[in-house]
């Protein structure tokens, strides 16, 4: 029993890297090779990275991402590469441009935005104390209307 | 002006709403190629016919065609299949194969069984031009003006619908143009 629980533990634990026999001259160009194959999206299954999927073309990538590093490309080269050829849609970390300034900042913008209405309406709140307490009492005018209209109620 | 205000969120609501809206009619899994308005990528392949003759990207030049890229492998371009077969006949728009990662004796058989609506085949077998061009998956069908510049892209089967509401109109754009 002990023995199947350690070996479906050992199932579990290993990473859901698809395994290539891929061979690289250095352990940096191991980890260069994982961390971008991370960061490259595949175009085929759209929500794995080419590290993840088994599709044909995310193969292909992890081929080409190889051949790269072993070239002696460094990652933004390898990203450039990509982009290139699939669009910013590869890249799950896009490029700060013309087309992307929206996603980057759109959020900070909504949370200023956000602070800014927070602030203007908490100001708003605060003016109404302020008042002073004479401001908040009722005249001798104000007093005889009122008993009037209570008294006419009573009525009915 | 404070009553005005009140209606903000209806109006940020009616904004997000239409552009969601919008969203769910575009396929998330059709991308638009990056390869857009840039020529066709250097290439030096074979034909799929004659393993002695190359090709190069200089073939796209002079005509507006359709860059096909199919394999035997691929379901959906047996579906496509008879379409390619209409477009290069019937209506007499030059259709160039890209035999993507295929096995060459099966493409031959495929175009001796079903006919051959290809001006001529590239014989792509590892994929390096399809990687160039950003193909993601078999069939893709591109429109290269006569300049050899890669104009539209379309991911999935051509059929009568795409053709005329798609590609024809871009085709006679660009015939036009050039």
């Amino acid at each position: 029993m002990k023995k199947i629980v350690i070996i479906l533990l050992a199932l579990m634990s290993t990473n859901t890297f698809a395994i290539d026999t891929l061979e690289f001259d250095t352990s940096a160009q191991r980890v260069q090779f994982q961390v971008l194959t991370e960061e490259l999206r595949c175009p085929k299954c759209q929500n794995q990275n080419i590290a993840d999927s088994n599709a044909p073309i995310a193969i292909d990538l992890r081929n080409e991402v190889h051949r790269m590093i072993l070239e002696g490309n460094n990652e933004d080269q390898v990203i450039d590469f990509m982009v290139e050829r699939y669009g910013d849609f590869v890249v799950y970390k896009p490029k700060f441009d013309t087309s992307t300034y929206l996603l980057w900042l759109g959020p900070a913008f909504i949370a200023f935005l956000g602070f800014i209405i927070v602030l203007v309406t908490a100001r708003k709140k605060r003016l109404p104390a302020s008042r002073t307490a004479s401001e908040n009492e009722l005249s001798q005018e104000e007093k005889k209307q009122l008993n009037t209209i209570l008294s006419e109620k009573e009525k009915v | 002006m404070k009553r005005a205000l009140l209606f903000l969120p209806l109006l940020v609501a009616a904004v997000i709403g239409v552009v969601l809206f919008w969203g769910l009619g575009n396929d998330p899994t059709k991308l638009e190629s990056a390869r857009i308005d840039d020529p066709v990528p250097a290439f030096s392949l074979p034909s799929l016919q004659d393993p002695s003759k190359l090709f190069s990207e200089e073939e796209f030049k002079g005509k507006v065609a359709l860059l096909n890229v199919w394999a035997t492998w691929c379901p959906s371009c047996r579906v496509e299949h008879p379409y390619l077969l209409k477009i290069a006949k019937e209506y007499g728009v030059p259709v160039i194969g890209l035999n993507y990662k295929d096995d060459r004796q099966a493409a031959k058989q495929w175009l001796i069984k079903l006919d051959d609506p290809y001006l001529f085949n590239i014989f792509d077998e590892k994929g390096r031009l399809g990687l160039d061009l950003g193909v993601y998956g078999a069939p893709e069908t591109y429109i290269v003006d006569s300049e050899g510049i890669v104009r539209y892209r379309h991911v999935g089967v051509v059929d009568d619908r795409v053709w005329k509401t798609i590609l024809e109109p871009r085709v006679k754009q660009y015939t036009n143009e050039g």
